[in-house]
């Protein structure tokens, strides 16, 4: 059962590197409405309008904006629910 | 040209409608097609990472959902598409409603035609903050005043949903 308890420790490894906290990042791109853009945050994070708006305007403005973090399940499952609503969505790690 | 935009307890009305903008209504869900368009594809299917591997699975057990659920509204608006109303024979004068219950589905295609189209011509911020070209004369001034006539609707939407 050597070999078995090494695969054990490996998992355990990889297991911890997807715990790193991920940020979720949406990137402007010049076609989304700013009035569409803040609909999907309202809709996907549940934000108020004015956080939402604030997000909306650090796209547009400073050309991205971390919309949440946590771990990487979640935060895969938001940028899906993202690029579905067709936003430039990524994942980073968080430094 | 003149399109009308009325509220109505079901639907957004759209009336008044000459040939061309039936024209550019039918187009909404070819126009989301990315076709042979690499740029457009890599637009509507993007990546969600810049490692290589994590971007592999994402193509792959990612992308098809994506895939599925862009075709799902596109289909939802093909068949709305199939609900002109032309009430007066002798003029061209056609009307159409977008009904309330598939307003996600429409301003979604809307939003795969706008960035297919926008990435298949290259047009620039400056183009797209503009109010569309001034004179219709080549086929990419025709694709523009497509993605400014299909965002003037999707403003009309998201009022209507109080965006």
């Amino acid at each position: 059962m050597g070999n078995g308890e090494t695969t054990v420790e490996k998992e355990t490894s990889t297991e911890s590197a997807l715990d790193v906290p991920w940020n979720v990042v949406v990137h402007n791109d010049p076609v989304n409405l700013m009035s569409y853009v803040t609909m999907v945050f309202q809709r996907v994070f549940g934000f108020s309008k004015d956080r939402a708006k604030k997000h909306m305007l650090e796209v547009h403005q400073l050309g991205r904006s971390i919309v949440w973090t946590g771990v990487r399940e979640p935060a895969e499952s938001y940028v899906e629910q993202l690029q579905a609503y067709l936003l430039l969505a990524t994942l980073e790690k968080a430094e | 040209m003149t399109v009308e935009v009325t509220r109505t307890g079901d639907g957004l009305r759209l009336s008044r409608l000459d040939l061309f903008f039936v024209e550019l209504l039918r187009q909404v869900p070819v126009s989301a097609e990315p076709g042979d368009s690499e740029a457009a594809r890599d637009r509507l299917y993007p990546s969600a990472t810049s490692d290589p591997r994590a971007s592999e699975d994402w193509r792959a057990y990612v992308h098809p959902e994506l895939k599925e659920f862009f075709t799902s509204a596109s289909d939802t608006v093909r068949e709305d598409l199939e609900n002109f109303e032309h009430l007066d024979e002798t003029t061209d004068n056609y009307s159409f409603e977008i009904p309330a219950d598939h307003f996600d589905q429409w301003l979604n295609v809307l939003n795969q035609a706008r960035l297919s189209l926008a990435a298949r011509f290259e047009f620039q911020e400056k183009e797209m903050s503009q109010n569309g070209p001034r004179t219709i004369e080549t086929v990419r001034d025709l694709s523009l005043f497509q993605v400014h006539f299909y965002g003037f609707l999707q403003e009309c939407l998201l009022q209507d949903l109080g965006a």
